[in-house]
């Protein structure tokens, strides 16, 4: 029962009359269709039609019109097609028989039950076949890490996600280059990492003084500062906060100046900073990438990308023989190049960070000033650690300049939380820098890719129990990096036995051999490897970048692959019932689309779909020929069928027009649609039927609760129970539909992404498992319209822009590996374990974040550090097999104290929250409330029985984990955990996926969000980004005792801003920032700033893009008056406040006394 | 009557060699299927696709055995059965959202926890069975040679 339509600007051909609009009027689809001279009806259409219009009552008219003859043909291939490829719809029609033999003996070939897809783009084609029986016919290909190749080695590359046996692996694929080719496409590398990089250069006392030297906001900040970097000083330790305070500033800026910055090449040595353009097509574009491995050849390992102007200039300067020299030489070398805009920016964030320290220290109250998050120094228990060879060097030569310590490290200095009342700091909190030798810190992965909640290591298990705090790691593996060092070679050195890849932290036990840092299997270095192409060097194996850089890219070979590199192929499955084209939703989608669809990640080959469902699913047939798009109606949902299989994925270059027509055409087609169901679940269906021979990444956009075919779902909250203080049901999922189909999609490299825009409760609980397991990504938009709701639209509208933009990485799989002792014990995230440490990817974006737990299965005795390596598989979207490699190292200790010293609150806190989930998944979600309580009871009570000299009495918390109850107190307060507030089901639950789903540094916004007072942005402690002034206020408590009637205050939740503007607010302010005469007339929903000619405005709104810059994702801004009904959405985060159903701080900080004293 | 059914019973339930067999066949195969997934040989979804046809099956055969047991009036052997009925019975009402018969679920057997406590169930159940067979066997000849 498929009916073919056709779709505007065709005049007559629509023979279902129905659905499609008419070109020229664009008159209502159905019932309406324009009455026209009936003509001969082509075959066997009217009988089709009868049959049709009977099945769905939807369509009473016979369609009157006329098609045109040469039409014919195409229609019936298409209806042939449909009808034959599933022998089930033919028997439907058998009127329709006789009068189409003619035509059917062309569709012999359909007549099959799978129908072979067969323009599959060319490249795939071998793979499909095996395709078709993946999950019966070849046990493997599911393990098989980028499924089926059509290639014979696919089944002895299948067992493992990477070839494990040495013979692939020596399998030469770039038989050319003899020597690698190392490019690194991205900025100067200085000093591998900016952060670590600034905790180098810190700790001198020398240096402090000279910082404290520059006066305010000059721009002559000396350059030396970065040459003073390769000082590594043997141990490190600040003992004031001012070098905290500096460096926070001094990461800020960078921050936020290199989000600025975009794609553009910043000059300076800092790497980690977020990149708001994912796409960095600079870099991957294979032509670019040539040339820069051609410079890169010549010219050294410590060429910016910035010498690709001046490249022959640098090339002779840069050799260099010792890293120090070899820094400052960059350094020169980098503002040599002055073409590039930046390079006249680039001393301001050194300069601009250093004088916020002053006005920050002051405002600090004296207390908090020296609870800076610290690292403890090179504390008592620490031994010495392995020398390096090559890293070593450094340090011996400028050994002895090591400062004097504290007896007591900083983070385990007590806290007294019950009369500490500031213990928030006022500048965001950092992460603990681990207790190595400067030289590992420096080569030690960003805290913003790879993070700890224990940056000591206990070295048992049963220490770790003691210590009562979580073991694990958050990753943000794919996160937009500005600068990373690409290894093209045609041997990836890894280790024999347990296939780590090299890394900053193995040792070198001579020229020709090294000690794996996880198995201690020593190796021999590869003959390739001898050979450093940068410093145009033999015998320096330790001088590669994949020993000088934690965090690498290669470029793997095609050992890696198990079937060509797949196309990128984009499919975009659109609810148009009745709900969702009220909603309107459809026009910013397309308009996002067509804005988009050049920037697109993806190389010739890409391939873009689109699907249309509400009681019946509407396909497009885009194929590259026809004048306009043609619209196939699926109605059998209980037994979908893709009506053209080769025709509705088509190549996004050859078909842009008519995917430009259909864009333009979608939004008015079904303006009048009265159909209410929602047969998501079918649509789905034919979505992976669509996508499995390729894989690629599917787009759903749902506006209700799915109601027909398999897959449908009832409502099942109670809206009286929203706000129930008992249980909480219906968490997990109603049906295991979409898990399998999530399943399935995972196992053909599909990804579902789901857009859920809804105004009623639509069980997101089972929907969103379509993505939790296909490694997908949730978006919600809860009541959702696009002229009531402007807030909601502007976001989705920006979501789009990212998520249409961003980096996008195709079967990908995931390896996590440990030192030996340590194991993995449960994964958080959108993902699909597929063994032990394997995880499955289907697609892998740049804003996912991933928890790992982790125990310890042996003691740790024989060693001081233990590694953490993180190794990403992932096809680009240019069609490249590329590795992305995170190598975290950290010390192991042996005391109960030191495992404290090393809490990495934030992470403990995140990690926590994965748990939690979980937790209330599988039990309830009061008890993952009480086991949220009990992690600090347990861990508190555990650090004062420790610390046996301290009173008993009071609540003692080290100072690592001093924000330890309020961030626990947060997460309480959460959508997800909290009780006794009115919370809508799919809200609990949408923010339970963020919390799976998001990298740490969003997700603690989430948590905890930051608040600053705005009317009185002064000049003090601004730094400069880009020319631009940003002020610096202080953060606040959150507490509404921190809130003024005469202030307005803004909340940083990470993915909205709130600003809450007091009844008595100054009027100046509400006349030179929101350009409102006084605080009657500003309207309720305001969703912006305008842009004013007046200093305060400037500051506020530079401030704003300032921290919108900071972060990939995108922000909405929503002012919000103090007697607006939306001000509970601002005041429900002020954490510290008493509400009806739970603690204020210091209440909860009693009870846990309480407990610890029971 | 009466007679002829007990005494069919008792020859079932002490003469239970061959049925008993393809119950605690079930055991070692989720030991050794469980350990593939741990040593990475096999794919979560396969294995639990392998697995779940085979759990309904164990139990209904089990509680088969305790209906026998019951009606043949063997009430020690009942009583040490019926602990693992009712666990039986547990185990399947808790088990995770399925459309198919089964247990495991593909997602979550990864967890170390969880993996954990089935490897650990089967080598209980392995135990019991094995003891339970020899005793039943026990059983059987006693009955023999006594008659």
């Amino acid at each position: 029962m498929s009916a073919p339509a056709g779709i505007p600007p065709r005049p007559a051909a629509a023979p279902g009359g129905a659905r499609a609009p008419e070109a020229a009027a664009r008159a209502p689809p159905c019932q309406n269709g324009p009455m026209q001279n009936p003509m001969q009806f082509p075959f066997g259409y009217g009988l089709h039609l009868e049959n049709y219009s009977a099945s769905s009552g939807r369509y009473p008219q016979v369609p009157q019109e006329a098609v045109p003859s040469q039409l014919n043909n195409q229609y019936v291939a298409d209806y042939h097609s449909a009808c034959y490829s599933i022998p089930v719809q033919s028997v439907i029609t058998p009127s329709v028989g006789p009068s189409m033999l003619n035509t059917q003996q062309p569709q012999q070939l359909y007549s099959g039950a799978a129908h072979p897809v067969e323009s599959a783009g060319g490249l795939t084609q071998g793979a499909i076949s095996s395709a078709s029986h993946l999950h019966t016919g070849v046990p493997q290909s599911y393990s098989a890490l980028s499924s089926h190749c059509s290639s014979s080695t696919s089944s002895s590359v299948a067992s493992q996600g990477f070839p494990l046996s040495s013979g692939h692996y020596a399998m030469p694929t770039v038989s050319s280059a003899v020597y690698p080719n190392l490019s690194y496409p991205s900025m100067s590398i200085g000093s591998p990492y900016g952060q670590v990089f600034t905790s180098q250069s810190l700790p001198a006392v020398g240096q402090f003084e000279e910082t404290n030297a520059f006066p305010g906001p000059s721009s002559t900040v000396p350059r030396t500062l970065p040459h003073q970097v390769p000082l590594g000083y043997n141990s490190t330790s600040w003992s004031t906060s001012d070098f905290q305070s500096a460096q926070d500033n001094f990461n800020r800026n960078h921050t936020g100046s290199l989000a600025k910055a975009s794609n553009q090449i910043n000059t300076v040595g800092i790497v980690d900073s977020s990149h708001p353009v994912s796409q960095n097509v600079q870099f991957t574009k294979p032509g670019v990438e040539t040339s820069v491995v051609s410079s890169a050849v010549t010219s050294s390992i410590r060429t910016p990308v910035s010498d690709h102007l001046t490249e022959a200039a640098s090339v002779p300067s840069n050799k260099q023989p010792s890293e120090p020299l070899l820094q400052e030489e960059t350094n020169t070398a980098t503002s040599s190049p002055a073409p590039t805009p930046q390079t006249s920016r680039t001393p301001k964030p050194f300069g601009y960070g250093y004088p916020t320290l002053q006005p920050g220290y002051q405002n600090a109250a004296p207390p908090t000033s020296a609870m800076q998050p610290n690292n403890p120094g090179p504390h008592s228990g620490f031994q010495q650690y392995p020398q390096y060879p090559g890293v070593n060097q450094l340090s011996s030569t400028l050994g002895g300049l090591s400062l004097q310590h504290s007896q007591q490290p900083e983070s385990l200095r007590p806290v007294n939380l019950t009369q500490d009342r500031n213990i928030l700091p006022v500048s965001p909190v950092l992460a603990p820098v681990p207790n190595l030798n400067s030289d590992l810190k420096k080569l030690n992965c960003s805290p913003d890719s790879f993070r700890c909640t224990l940056t000591n290591i206990p070295q048992t298990q049963a220490l770790l129990n003691k210590a009562k705090l979580p073991l694990g790691l958050l990753l943000h593996p794919f996160r937009d990096l500005t600068q990373l060092p690409v290894i093209t070679s045609s041997t990836i050195v890894r280790c024999r036995s347990c296939r780590t890849y090299i890394n900053p932290f193995v040792a070198f036990i001579d020229q020709r051999r090294w000690k794996c840092n996880l198995c201690y299997r020593v190796n021999d270095v590869p003959e390739e490897f001898m050979y450093n192409p940068l410093t145009r060097s033999y015998g320096e194996p330790h001088k590669r970048p994949e020993v000088q850089n934690s965090t690498v890219e290669f470029i793997a070979s095609s050992d890696y692959m198990l079937r060509p590199p797949q196309p990128a192929v984009y499919l975009f499955v659109l609810d148009v019932s009745h709900n969702a084209v009220e909603a309107g939703y459809l026009t910013i989608v397309c308009q996002s689309l067509l804005e988009n669809l050049d920037k697109l990640p993806g190389d010739s080959r890409t391939r873009i779909g689109f699907i249309t469902f509400d009681s019946t699913v509407q396909f497009y047939n885009l194929q590259e020929g026809l004048s306009q798009p043609q619209m196939l109606i699926v109605s059998d949902i209980d037994d979908v069928f893709l009506p053209t299989p080769d025709s509705l994925l088509v190549n996004l270059h050859e078909s842009k027009e008519l995917i430009k027509d259909l864009l333009n055409a979608l939004p008015n087609m079904f303006t009048n649609t009265r159909e209410t169901h929602s047969a998501l679940g079918p649509a789905l269906q034919a979505a992976f039927k669509l996508m499995s021979p390729t894989g690629g990444r599917i787009s759903v956009f749902q506006s209700q609760l799915p109601s027909l075919g398999s897959g449908f779902l009832h409502s099942r909250e109670d809206p009286n129970q929203r706000s129930s203080t008992k249980v909480v049901q219906h968490l997990g999922p109603a049906t295991d539909f979409y898990k399998k189909l999530a399943l399935d999609c995972s196992g053909q490299q599909t990804a579902v992404d789901l857009f859920l825009l809804s105004s009623q409760y639509s069980d997101l609980a089972s929907l969103a498992c379509m993505s939790k397991y296909s490694a997908g990504c949730i978006y919600y938009y809860p009541s959702f319209h696009h002229s009531h709701n402007p807030a909601q639209a502007e976001k989705l509208q920006k979501d789009l822009k990212r998520y249409l933009t961003r980096k996008i990485g195709f079967e990908a799989v995931m390896r996590i590996r440990c030192t030996k002792g340590l194991s993995i014990h449960t994964f958080h995230g959108n993902l699909f374990v597929r063994s032990t440490d394997l995880l499955s990817l289907a697609n892998v974006n740049p804003d996912a974040g991933f928890a790992v737990q982790m125990s310890i299965e042996e003691s740790l005795t024989g060693t001081s550090l233990v590694c953490f390596q993180t190794a990403l598989l992932y096809t680009s979207s240019k069609g490249e097999r590329r590795i992305r490699v995170h190598t975290l190292c950290l010390p192991v200790v042996t005391s109960l104290a030191d495992v404290y010293a090393g809490a990495d609150v934030q992470a403990v806190v995140c990690l926590l929250a994965n748990m939690a989930v979980d937790r209330s998944v599988s039990s309830s979600l009061s008890d993952a409330r009480d086991a949220l309580v009990n992690a600090v009871v347990d861990s508190l009570s555990a650090y004062i029985s420790t610390a046996s000299n301290l009173q008993q009495s009071t609540l003692i918390a080290p100072n690592s984990l001093r924000l330890f109850p309020l961030y626990v107190l947060a997460l309480l307060k959460q959508k997800a955990f909290r009780t006794g507030t009115s919370t809508r089901l799919d809200d609990r639950i949408y923010a339970m996926c963020q919390i799976k789903s998001q990298p740490l540094v969003q997700l603690m916004k989430m948590i905890h969000p930051n608040l600053y007072r705005i009317d009185r942005l002064t000049s003090e402690g601004t730094i400069h980004v880009n020319d631009r002034v940003v002020p610096q206020p202080p953060l606040q408590k959150l507490s509404a005792e921190k809130l003024t009637r005469e202030g307005a205050f803004l909340m940083d939740c990470g993915s909205i801003f709130y600003i809450w503007i007091g009844k008595s607010c100054d009027n100046s302010f509400i006349k030179d920032v929101l350009g409102y005469t006084n605080y009657a007339s500003v309207p309720q929903k305001l969703t912006q700033l305008p842009e004013l000619d007046t200093l305060s405005s400037e500051r506020a709104r530079s401030f704003i893009s300032w921290l919108r810059d900071s972060r990939p994702l995108s922000t909405v801004l929503q002012v919000i008056k103090d007697e607006s009904p939306a001000k509970t959405d601002f005041f429900q985060h002020l954490v510290e406040d008493r509400t009806e159903a739970a603690f204020s701080y210091y209440e909860f900080l009693l009870h846990i006394q309480q407990q610890i004293c029971k | 009557m009466c007679k002829i059914i007990d005494q069919i019973c008792l020859v079932t339930s002490c003469g239970c060699k061959p049925t008993l067999q393809n119950c605690p066949e079930n055991s070692p195969a989720q030991i050794i299927a469980f350990d593939e997934l741990k040593t990475d040989y096999k794919n979560p979804i396969d294995q639990c696709n392998t697995l779940n046809p085979l759990v309904l099956p164990e139990y209904l055969i089990h509680a088969f055995f305790c209906v026998m047991f019951l009606c043949a009036a063997e009430w020690l052997t009942l009583g040490l059965n019926m602990p693992l009925l009712a666990y039986h019975i547990w185990r399947y009402m808790s088990r995770p959202v399925m459309s198919g018969p089964g247990l495991y679920d593909p997602t979550t057997i990864m967890n170390a926890d969880i993996l954990a406590y089935c490897q650990k169930e089967g080598w209980c159940k392995l135990a019991f069975y094995l003891l339970s067979f020899f005793y039943y066997l026990y059983g059987m000849i006693y009955v023999l040679v006594s008659s």
